[in-house]
Formats: structure tokens, C-alpha cells, sequence
């Protein structure tokens, strides 16, 4: 184990699993001799060379079809998107390409690709560099989905997203790349995609999040247990294929949910969750699920209107005492 | 490029290439009549027309090169070698077919072949066969990738931004514009601006070429000329082939933008088929007899064909939720 920032923690997945798989190269912008816009592919190029760290073009729907069509052949990208922001342009690619072909070739044309890169809000850079796309992915099928949190889940995860057979899209979070964590060494250590895991135990509310959520919900649950409230806290880590098993056990056992985003609420992951819980949760709720998300508006750019835009401490407090009946 | 002159071709030559051009003709003029009689469903591009180009260039390919389209794809499919029986299984939707029924006709793929399909977004599949370029690159297996697209598809901006890479990186990939002079229904003077589609690799250094779709010995050449620049140079090229294309965009396109007069044009006295049928005679390579021989196999193929589409049963509903994602999770390990 060494302690590392989140950001070091990716580079070494990718790192071990191209030292591992000659297949495995590297495409998107700066990723090679700017060593990354947000460092995460530092020293690759010095270690694996031009032809596996493929400095692109600013031109995402290109780069993300060439991605396809080389997955197509059998080799495994991974595609970096400087922020899923960018990768908007080259949805077309992702969904109809990556995600449908598979499907529409009974079985033949696999893709094994993974699209990864920052998602969401970063900090003040207003709102077509700040959306999160974690429905939007989660909701098409043939696609896998992870958005892990801490360090060794960001790592082991993404080795697993290389490894597996099918599309990736593994978001990623800015804010969170400098976060230092205790992070397995073995190039073996490899975490299963769609399993979320429980962060913190607890016995009164369960709290559901991913990305940088997740570290919200623990500090609003060290703040509860102040008050005498027990939050069991679920890191999501994949968000398709959801470990729906994980949230209805947790939930099983507190009767109350909150979801907790970044993105908009409306047809979010919170929603999908709360739908959860109604079709197979339904008699051991307590307390109708809260979802705390994003205000619906475009992120807005000044200090104070941002903060009341994104999920903060406090409302994931106020929804916790909101489903234990404690909000005065 | 400058002109060459076409191909000369011996009598198996021209009986092959008449073979494969028929085949498809009769392929797709049945396609058209299965489609009236609702076999066939949803949406239906036929290459009639068109034939002289997937055939000259598929006789181009060696084994490791690789070819990918948009929808106008069962020409392509049955050039390369796959299965009409299972190809038009798939157009009428059912087990047999080469997506099993869950692809239709403009989703059909072959690995077997190196045909990579078959996309329905147009101008999609060229940053892909790109990619394809990209992987026969990285792989150094000496292949190029034939990537296929159409007029309306060279306006879309992803054909620019994968020009831009394969010039950049020197990828091995053939870009063929099958110009059948209209973008669905606008014409091509109405959609594409400047002169010559061959022309717009220009700005990347992408060097180019047209020529006549409508005889395949100039096919033949400028495709031979084309290809090897690619393999040798290690360069990507672009390839102009003006055709036409005799039936609307889809079977539900009546063509009410252009005039039949135009149609007759090309068909009484442009058609590849007629044209190739005509140098047979003029040099005497080829008899009438040869050619009916041909015909009535053909016939007998596409009678098999149909029967096989026809009485293979539909999927399985358990088909439904195969194939959406790759089960053995290696991830999971």
C-alpha cells in the first residue's frame, strides 16, 4: 500500500494493465507530451511511447470513432475525454457505435473501449464545462458505467474497465484527482465492476452516492452521528449495471433512503434508485426516498450561486432528518 | 492523379465480374419485391446501380484488408463473400440471418469476411474505418481498411476529422465516395459546394482521384492505382466514384426529385452490367451463351435464397436479452 492522490492512482491502472495487455493504448488530448491536462496520464508517454500514448487532435467525435474502430479490430483504447463535458460531441459514437453494435451484430463486433475522463462540476468554470453525464450513460444499454470515489476503488476499477470485454464509460471527478489514499501496490489487485460497496455501517438511513458524493455523504454522516443519527453510507462505485442487491440489503435493514448527485434530479440515478426501492423495497420503507441533487439550471458561474446549485453538506443533512422524521 | 486507361480483362475475368455484378442486381431487385410484399421491413437502401464499384474494388482487396460502409450495404456483403441466403435472412428478420435477426438490413457484419458493416448514421463509419486503419497500423499486418461512404455522408464534419488523423498519422485506410448524385433527395449540387469531392482531402494533404462508376475496367484502375498508393505510401486516399443509383434512397423514397428521363439515361445506356456485356462482345471474349449459362445460375442462387429467407424461422424471443453485453465478466476476476 502507498499513499497517493486519486489522480496517480489512475495512471498506475492504466500504466499495469498496458504493461500487461500490448493491446491496451492510450488516445485524447494531451495526453502524451503535456503529460495530461489534469496529469492523470503523467509519464506514460515516457514509458510506453508515441505509438500506445496518441497525442489527438481537438476533435472528440473523430478521436471516439477511430477509438470504436480500432476496439472493433481488437485492440483496447482508452479514450480520454478532457472532461465528459467535450465528450458530448462524440455521444453519437459512444451510443450508437460503441454501445449498439454488439447487438446489432448478434453477437459478433465486441468493443472493448473505455471512454473515461472528468465528469461534473470542477469549480467555477460555468456551465457547458460542468454537467454530469452519469444518467445519461447509465441509461443506454450496452454500455457499463463506473464512477468510482477514493483512491483504491479508482484504481482497481479502472484496471477492471481495461479488462472487461465491453464499453466503459468511467467518470471521473476534478475536484477529488489531489485526494490521498492508502492504495494497493500488486498489479493483480483488480475491483469487480458492478458491485458497490459499504463505506461506512450504520442502522437509521441508508445514504446511496458516487464520485465525489460519496465524500459529502461520509462528512454529513460524521455530523449525524452528532445527532444521534446511525447513516449507513453505499458508494455506488458502478452505476450500470446497478448492484441493486447492495442498496435493497442496506436498505433492508434502515427503512430509509437518500440519494445523493451531482447531476439534475429529474430521470437521475436518484430517480432509477427511488424506483428501486418502490418495486422492491416497498414494504420495508419507512419514509418516502429524498433525492439531493443539482438545482435544474445550467451551473451558474458566480461563488455563492454555484454552491447553491451543487449538493452540499448541509442538504444531505437536511434530507437524512427529513426521512427520519427529526427536520424540525 | 492522372487518367488511366481502363482494365483489359480476359473471357474468366468477365465472367466472374459479370457473375458477381448480376448477383447482386438480382439480389436486390428481389430485396425490392420481398419489401412490397412486407418480408422485409422498416428501412431498405438497394445498390442497384451501383454495383461495378463494390465488386471492381472488393477483386482489389488481399485477405487482411478490411471494409466497412453505411447502409447501403448488401452489395458490399455479398462482394465480399458472405452468404446471400443468411443475408437475406437477415433482411426479412429472422434466426439465420447474420445478426440473428437483430440487425436488419442496414446492421450486418462478418468477421469471418472483414466486413465490419453495415452503419446506419451517416458519415459515422468513417472515423471508425479509420480506427480500423489505426488497429491494421498498430497490428503492422500490411491491411487497409476500405472505408465506403456516399456524397450526402462527405458533408458531415467527422469525415474531416478523421481526414485530419489519417493524414497525421499516415494511416492506411481508402476512403471511396460511391457519388450516386444525391444526398437522399437533394442533388448534388444542391448539397456539396465546390468542385470534385476527391478534392477535399486537399486541405490535409490527402491526395485523390475520380473516376466513372458506371464501367468497371475504369474501376479496376484507378482502384488498383488507389489501393497500392495506400499500401505503399502508407498514406490514406480518396477515391471519387461517380455512379447512380436506379431506385429511390429507401423503398419508401417514390424519387419525385429527378426525372425519368435522367433514370433511363444511365440505365439504357450507362449500366455497368450493359457496359461490361458490351466490351465482352466488341472484343469478342465472351459469347451470348457464356452469358446465359451465368444468368440462369444466378437465377437458381437467388430462387435458393429467397427460399431460405423465407422458411428460416424467426428468432427465438430469448434472442431479446442476448448480445446487449459481453457476459464473461473478466473485469470480475
Amino acid at each position: 500500500m502507498t499513499m497517493i492522490p486519486i489522480r496517480d492512482a489512475l495512471r498506475d491502472a492504466m500504466a499495469e494493465e498496458m504493461r500487461r495487455d500490448g493491446d491496451v493504448f492510450v488516445m485524447g488530448e494531451e495526453v502524451a507530451e503535456y503529460q495530461g491536462a489534469y496529469k492523470v496520464t503523467r509519464d506514460l508517454l515516457q514509458e510506453f511511447g508515441p505509438k500506445r500514448v496518441i497525442d489527438t487532435p481537438i476533435t472528440e467525435h473523430g478521436f471516439a470513432g477511430l477509438g470504436v474502430g480500432a476496439a472493433f479490430m481488437g485492440l483496447k483504447p482508452i479514450v480520454e475525454f478532457m472532461t465528459f463535458n467535450f465528450g458530448m460531441q462524440a455521444i453519437d459514437q459512444i451510443i450508437n457505435s460503441a454501445a449498439k453494435t454488439l447487438y446489432m451484430s448478434g453477437g459478433q463486433m465486441g468493443c472493448p473501449i473505455v471512454f473515461r475522463g472528468p465528469n461534473g462540476a470542477a469549480s467555477r468554470v460555468g456551465a457547458q464545462h460542468s454537467q454530469c453525464f452519469a444518467s445519461w450513460y447509465a441509461h443506454c444499454p450496452g454500455l457499463k458505467v463506473v464512477s468510482p470515489y477514493d483512491g483504491p476503488s479508482s484504481k482497481g476499477l479502472l484496471k477492471a474497465a481495461i479488462r472487461d470485454p465491453n464499453p466503459v464509460i468511467f467518470l471521473e471527478n476534478e475536484l477529488i484527482y489531489g485526494l490521498e489514499f492508502e492504495v494497493p501496490d500488486d498489479p493483480d489487485f483488480v475491483l469487480p465492476l458492478g458491485k458497490a460497496e459499504v463505506v461506512r455501517e450504520g442502522t437509521d438511513v441508508t445514504i446511496t452516492a458516487f464520485s465525489r458524493m460519496v465524500g459529502l455523504a461520509l462528512e454529513a454522516a460524521e455530523k449525524l452521528k452528532e445527532k444521534n443519527i446511525s447513516v449507513e453510507v453505499i458508494d455506488l462505485r458502478t452505476l450500470a449495471p446497478l448492484d441493486t442487491q447492495t442498496i435493497l440489503n442496506s436498505f433492508k435493514k434502515t427503512n430509509r433512503l437518500v440519494n445523493v448527485e451531482e447531476g439534475w434530479a429529474y430521470a437521475g440515478i436518484g430517480s432509477e434508485i427511488s424506483s428501486l426501492i418502490m418495486e422492491q423495497g416497498f414494504d420495508d420503507m419507512d419514509a418516502p426516498v429524498e433525492r439531493v441533487a443539482a438545482a435544474a439550471v445550467p451551473l451558474p458561474y458566480a461563488y455563492n450561486l454555484e454552491q447553491a446549485a451543487l449538493p452540499q453538506i448541509d442538504d444531505i443533512i437536511k434530507a437524512v432528518e427529513k426521512v427520519t422524521y427529526r427536520q424540525s | 492523379m492522372s487518367q488511366s486507361k481502363p482494365t483489359q480483362l480476359n473471357a474468366e475475368q468477365i465472367k466472374k465480374f459479370y457473375q458477381d455484378m448480376l448477383l447482386i442486381r438480382r439480389f436486390e431487385e428481389r430485396s425490392g419485391q420481398l419489401y412490397g410484399r412486407g418480408l422485409i421491413g422498416g428501412f431498405c437502401h438497394l445498390y442497384i446501380g451501383q454495383e461495378a464499384i463494390v465488386v471492381a474494388m472488393t477483386s482489389l482487396q488481399n485477405p487482411q484488408d478490411t471494409v466497412i460502409t453505411a447502409y447501403r450495404d448488401h452489395g458490399h456483403m455479398l462482394a465480399c463473400g458472405m452468404d446471400p441466403r443468411r443475408v437475406m435472412a437477415e433482411l426479412t428478420g429472422r434466426r439465420d440471418g447474420y445478426s440473428a435477426g437483430k440487425g436488419g438490413s442496414m446492421h450486418m457484419f462478418s468477421r469471418e469476411k472483414n466486413f465490419f458493416g453495415g452503419h446506419g448514421i451517416v458519415g459515422a463509419q468513417v472515423p471508425i474505418g479509420t480506427g480500423m486503419a489505426l488497429a491494421h497500423q498498430y497490428k503492422e499486418d500490411g491491411g487497409v481498411c476500405l472505408t465506403y461512404f456516399g456524397d450526402g455522408a462527405s458533408n458531415q464534419g467527422q469525415v474531416y476529422e478523421a481526414y485530419n488523423m489519417a493524414s497525421l498519422w499516415n494511416l492506411p485506410v481508402l476512403y471511396i465516395i460511391e457519388n450516386n448524385q444525391y444526398s437522399m433527395g437533394t442533388a448534388l449540387h444542391r448539397h456539396a459546394s465546390g468542385d470534385g469531392l476527391w478534392k477535399r482531402g486537399a486541405g490535409f494533404g490527402i491526395e485523390g482521384a475520380q473516376v466513372n462508376g458506371m464501367d468497371i475496367r475504369e474501376v479496376l484502375t484507378a482502384g488498383k492505382n488507389a489501393i497500392e498508393y495506400v499500401r505503399e505510401k502508407n498514406r490514406p486516399f480518396i477515391l471519387e466514384i461517380d455512379t447512380y443509383r436506379y431506385r429511390g434512397h429507401s423503398m419508401s423514397d417514390p424519387a419525385l426529385y429527378r426525372t425519368k428521363e435522367e433514370v433511363s439515361e444511365y440505365k439504357d445506356t450507362n449500366d455497368p452490367i450493359i457496359n461490361l456485356k458490351k466490351y465482352a462482345f466488341d472484343k469478342k471474349l465472351v459469347t451470348e451463351d457464356d452469358f446465359k449459362k451465368i444468368d440462369d445460375h444466378v437465377k437458381k442462387e437467388i430462387q435458393e435464397t429467397i427460399k431460405f429467407a423465407e422458411e428460416s424461422p424467426e428468432p427465438d424471443l430469448s434472442e431479446l436479452w442476448t448480445d446487449v453485453l459481453i457476459e464473461n465478466d473478466r473485469g470480475a476476476q
